[in-house]
């Protein structure tokens, strides 16, 4: 748990060493593996990691919809207070859409081709019942107006695929916050947008995030996204979290070398055209079984230690955890390149 | 390209494939008989006989200006006559076709309104009881010979349980009492057209077996169809989102996703159908149901070719009219269509 979030309130959401596998005819990956974290009403959190560390895992655990063969195997999801995990699957149904929302990487894929935009975003409001008849309709307008998209009669009965990419990303928000939910899980919302329309939605959520007071897990492989955007951060390494805490915290100081790395690798404005530095190795499968700290193959500070026990995070700042053994015993200080 | 071209698009393809097949019923009639006089008026026919025929069916004309007669008269429903029945063959169709299609049409919706909904609870259930027991009895389905398959359903339900009827279309004191009067020459909407209920009941006994033999077929393909594309569906993104949103299962598997899924399910329906008009003849011969089938395969056995021809044509035209059909519902289902890519929607 993050040391430093232990404000007096419950938090909106808590998640508690969640794990998820996968089966798969080639063993059990295991995608979300201890995975814990606390999101405060109003916060934007940020989740970053490269692909497949299990970010879109965790946020569809939350709503418990792991596609099978895939299942949770352990841990607890609060939501204000209550356990998610122990909800029928009629109890979670009104949680979805209506407590908790959820928008996807490809706007494009996630509306339904063959159903207009007013079909579709009415028919959530009809099912959690927040309005009917002539309302439904005056409400989504109203949704539409202040996402920024054009105030027209017509764009409810457009289908999906008559509106840019960036439009249809606006009505999945609409569609997310139609019943305004208090949670938002954004699902890499920007990476099939173009650059110029990836900051407008991301200026948007961080608008709504401000006016509405709502709390968005901002999911991204990209950490100037979550600088930018994000009060905490949690960044994601083969299914667990290696390090932890306070943006501003774990941006200038990374403790974990996972970390570092991926900040290195970020374009520094000051050091154009010097080249970029990579972390070596590329990311193994889950399917591996790494017995000590995985993320030891790829580290250039792994000792027979990392190699063997699986490090734990800890604290190693104001509001900071990080998972590695070069800060075990001296929490705090370390050997790390910042 | 707006639905309605691509409509109109469609229609003129059908009216093509007909435009076609009458090419070829042409030249296969002109060709394979030899001489149709003499097939006309047999082998003993004198020189002068043969010339008046010739001169009347204007075999002496230009080819071309035959197929426009032909085309011609075709369209007016004149279909030639009938070697082995001796009356036109038109007549024949008006009581063969509706005994087809009432047979056919009662079975394909049988198939589609249990086959839709049962593929799409297996899909939703894969892998489950419900699941593996509607596999296996559509595996069976499918391979079961219709033939074998209705003497069973004959001996369970006439022999032993005496409920249902052995054959034909209405029973022969029906005929006789309470006569159906003919509209449309299908039984049962005469029947209750006039408010012949007695007539209504019997013809729905008698159709009721045939219907349920030819109906395994399209059924269990029906099922496995839907499934194999609700699997597909129900793993896209937009379902996904639709869980996400709260939404019911029954509301995402029956008006969200089956729409998504139902066309590959029309477009086989479709060609069964058609096929099932000639397909049905062992159905047809085991339970004596006046139909297409017998009467093909009769002509068959005749050599009755103006029969074979026109047989032809009708099944053209029904295949033209259910392909259009699909293509309709496809169109009104699917918004895509509209920009005209409809061979990838
Ligand atoms: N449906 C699935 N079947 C099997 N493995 C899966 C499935 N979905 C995700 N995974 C595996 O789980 C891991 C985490 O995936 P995911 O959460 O999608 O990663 P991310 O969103 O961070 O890119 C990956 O190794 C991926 O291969
Ligand atoms: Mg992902």
């Amino acid at each position: 748990m993050d040391a430093g979030t232990c404000t007096s309130a419950v938090p909106l959401l808590e998640v508690d060493d969640l794990r998820v596998v996968f089966p798969t005819p080639r063993g059990m990956v295991k995608a979300v593996w201890g995975v814990s974290f606390q999101i405060q009403k109003g916060h934007m959190y940020g989740i970053v990691g490269e692909s497949g560390c299990g970010k879109t895992a965790t946020g569809r655990a939350i709503l418990r919809l792991i596609p099978p063969p895939g299942k949770i195997v352990g841990g607890r999801i609060l939501f204000r207070g209550e356990n998610l995990m122990e909800k029928s699957e009629e109890e979670m149904r009104r949680v979805r859409g209506r407590s908790i929302s959820m928008i996807f990487q490809d706007p494009a894929a996630a509306l339904n081709p063959l159903f207009t935009i007013g079909q579709q975003i009415t028919a959530i409001m009809k099912r959690h019942k927040v309005a009917h008849g002539e309302a439904l309709r005056q409400r989504a307008e109203q949704l539409f107006e202040e996402l920024g998209l054009p105030h027209s009669r017509d764009l409810l009965e457009c289908y999906p695929h008559q509106l840019s990419g960036g439009m249809q990303q606006r009505v999945m928000i609409a569609m997310a916050l139609c019943v305004e939910s208090d949670l938002l899980i954004a699902d890499e919302p920007t990476s099939c947008l173009d650059v110029t329309i990836q900051s407008q939605i991301l200026d948007l959520l961080v608008r709504l995030q401000k006016q509405r007071g709502l709390a968005i897990m901002l999911i991204t492989h990209d950490l100037g996204v979550v600088a930018e955007t994000c009060e905490r951060v949690a960044v994601f390494y083969l299914g667990r979290i290696v390090e932890q805490g306070a943006v501003s915290e774990v941006f200038r100081h990374p403790r974990h070398p996972y970390t570092q790395g991926l900040l290195a690798a970020l374009p520094d404005p000051q050091r154009w055209g010097s080249p970029l530095k990579m972390i070596p190795g590329s990311v193994p499968t889950p399917l591996e079984a790494i017995p000590g700290c995985a993320f030891a193959p790829r580290c250039e500070f792994a000792t027979d230690t990392c190699g063997n026990v699986e490090p734990q995070l800890v604290s190693v700042g104001d509001d900071h955890l990080a998972a590695c053994f070069l800060y075990a015993a001296d929490p705090g200080k370390g050997r790390g390149r910042a | 390209m707006s639905r309605g071209e691509y409509l109109l698009r469609r229609l003129g393809f059908g009216l093509f494939v007909l435009l076609g097949v009458l090419l070829v019923t042409f030249v296969v009639s002109r060709v394979v008989p030899g001489d149709p006089a003499r097939l006309y008026l047999g082998p003993r026919a004198s020189p002068e006989a043969l010339a008046q025929v010739r001169e009347r069916l204007g075999l002496d004309d230009p080819l071309p200006k035959q197929f426009v007669k032909y085309v011609a008269s075709t369209l007016q429903g004149d279909l030639g006559y009938s070697f082995r029945t001796k009356r036109p063959i038109i007549e024949d169709l008006k009581v063969r076709l509706p005994a087809t299609m009432e047979l056919v049409i009662l079975s394909t919706g049988l198939a589609l309104l249990v086959g839709v909904p049962v593929g799409v609870l297996g899909a939703s259930r894969r892998g489950k009881g419900f699941d593996q027991v509607s596999r296996i009895l559509t595996i069976a389905g499918v391979s079961i010979p219709a033939f074998w398959w209705a003497l069973l359903l004959q001996l369970v339900f006439f022999l032993w349980l005496g409920l249902l009827p052995l054959g034909g279309r209405v029973s022969q004191d029906i005929q006789l009492h309470h006569p159906i009067q003919m509209i449309t020459g299908f039984y049962l909407i005469d029947a209750a057209v006039t408010g012949n209920w007695i007539a209504w009941r019997d013809a729905a006994l008698h159709i009721l077996l045939p219907a349920c033999v030819l109906a395994t077929y399209p059924l269990s393909l029906a099922v496995r169809m839907t499934r194999a594309s609700m699997v597909e569906v129900l793993s896209e993104v937009y379902v996904t989102a639709a869980r996400a949103q709260g939404l019911s299962e029954r509301e995402i598997l029956f008006r969200l996703a089956l729409k998504n899924a139902i066309v590959p399910t029309l477009t086989i329906m479709g060609l069964v159908f058609a096929y099932s008009i000639t397909g049905a003849v062992l159905v047809e011969i085991v339970f004596t149901w006046p139909g297409m089938g017998s009467y093909m395969t009769d002509a068959i056995l005749n050599k009755d070719i103006y029969v074979l021809f026109a047989v032809t044509l009708v099944v053209t035209v029904i295949y033209i009219f259910v392909n259009l059909l699909v293509d309709l519902v496809q169109a009104a289902l699917d918004p895509r269509i509209r920009i005209g890519r409809g061979g990838e929607a």
